[in-house]
């Protein structure tokens, strides 16, 4: 079973469709699951204390290798915190989380994603793929080796990059929203399923 | 890079589509759900579902199609439409809106825009602007339409930013309906004084009209009846942009 960790913000009925997984906060589920998603909207610090209460079980989880991915705001929150708002991330992955300049900020819309494909959750992907965006801060791991996918966007007429996915043994991070992506989004989520 | 989002608005009424949609594949033209699949098959980047439901009693009708939505499609939609409340807002973002849209409600009460953002964050709170042209700028009118208001609508699009939007939906209503293009000068003013994007909307009739709405700055350019109708396809209107070297996404 996979389960979609529920921190009560945003509605991820469609990546419950998706991968048939279950969207949910039960302690007792996301300790039996095979794979655990968080996906996630909103402001860090809020859904910081929602994770709270789940935090130690995700963290167990983690440990015994169950993969993991992180959307958007859930990848983020792999981090131990962000110059969002105060409140402590899982803190699987070292790094930091950081804002999008002001003129660049918020980024939504459709962006590609440059990744060498890889093995696993990005598997099939060709490199530029577009994937869709809403989010005004990025993740910065301290180990630029983590990153397994970059996305490129302009401020102040200058080219610049984020890391839009990461990877670190069975964690998984992803800004992008793969259940707002289309065909290539649900390949995403596929490749996550069958991992 | 970013790519230039191609947007397609759909009316409800009562939970069903008001104009007649001709798609050939299409069972049911008045059934949103079965539309919203088919326009994103064809590759559209975004959907809006603006709600015309007069009867204040069957507006609990949009929040089941709206859950309907969420489960079925896998591209971003935004709702709005008489929305009068943060607890308004909070029903359609808790049903699975992507993003919220505000029009009427905003100019009457602007502190529902810091209100609302809080609650979708802002990135997913569009403000909803029709303008018309006046002697020396454009005028706000709300009540779809109906009502000018005495503001200017490049103020007020940035305005509605420093509350906290986190998109501008710019309506001409000079525009509007006439499929001669969008007002080009009215987005660019926006755009220009705005740094959240801009959807530039009314008056879209063949796919150059887009590349002017992007050249002139807008983040994405929305129609209704060119796609509706099957004037143009999506795939058509991207291709046209791309071989002109705009940044879309491809229809694949």
């Amino acid at each position: 079973m996979i389960a979609i960790v529920d921190l009560e913000i945003g509605n991820f009925a469609n990546v419950e469709k998706a991968i048939s997984g279950r969207v949910t906060k039960d302690k007792k589920l996301i300790e039996k699951a095979d794979k655990l998603v968080l996906p996630g909207v909103g402001n860090f610090g809020e859904a910081a204390r929602s994770l709270d209460k789940l935090k130690g079980v995700i963290l167990e989880q983690i440990e015994t290798g169950v993969p993991f991915l992180g959307i958007c705001l859930g990848m983020q929150l792999l981090f131990p915190s962000s110059s969002e708002a105060s409140g402590k991330g899982l803190g699987v992955i070292q790094g930091e989380v950081k804002s999008l300049p002001e003129n660049a900020s918020p980024h939504i819309g459709w962006n590609q994603v440059f990744s060498n494909g890889g093995p696993d959750l990005l598997k099939g992907v060709s490199a530029g793929s577009y994937f869709y965006f809403v989010h005004s801060f990025y993740v910065q791991p301290d180990d630029s080796d983590l990153v397994t996918g970059t996305t490129e966007y302009r401020a102040n007429n200058e080219v610049k990059e984020f890391a839009s996915a990461v990877r670190s043994n069975n964690v998984y991070g992803v800004q992008f929203h793969p259940e707002k992506s289309s065909r290539k989004g649900l390949e995403v989520l596929q490749n996550f399923k069958e991992l | 890079m970013l790519a230039k989002r191609i947007v397609a608005a759909l009316d409800i009424e009562e939970g069903r589509v008001v104009k007649g949609i001709q798609f050939e594949q299409i069972r049911d033209a008045g059934d949103p759900v079965e539309l919203a699949v088919e326009y994103e098959r064809e590759g559209i980047d975004e959907l809006v579902f603006l709600d015309i439901t007069a009867s204040h009693e069957k507006r609990d009708i949009l929040l089941d199609l709206v859950k309907e939505v969420s489960r079925k499609l896998y591209i971003p939609f935004t709702v709005g439409g008489g929305i009068r409340s943060v607890e308004g807002v909070r029903n359609l973002a808790r049903n699975g809106a992507d993003k919220v849209f505000m029009n009427t409600a905003a100019v009457d009460d602007p502190s529902l825009i810091e209100k609302s953002s809080k609650v979708l964050g802002s990135s997913n709170l569009v403000i909803a602007i029709d303008g018309k042209k006046t002697d020396s700028s454009w005028e706000v009118y709300t009540h779809g339409g109906r009502k000018p208001r005495g503001i200017s609508a490049v103020d007020w699009a940035k305005r509605a930013e420093r509350l906290g939007a986190g998109e501008i939906l710019l309506t001409s209503m000079d525009t509007d309906g006439m499929k001669g293009g969008f007002d080009l000068e009215l987005t660019s003013k926006v755009v220009n004084a705005v740094n959240i994007p801009v959807i530039a909307s009314g008056g879209a009739g063949e796919p150059k009209h887009f590349q002017g709405a992007f050249e002139a700055g807008a983040s994405a350019g929305l129609a209704a009846s060119i796609f509706h109708y099957g004037e143009y396809s999506v795939n058509e209107v991207k291709s046209y942009l791309s071989q002109r070297g705009i940044n879309v996404r491809p229809t694949d």
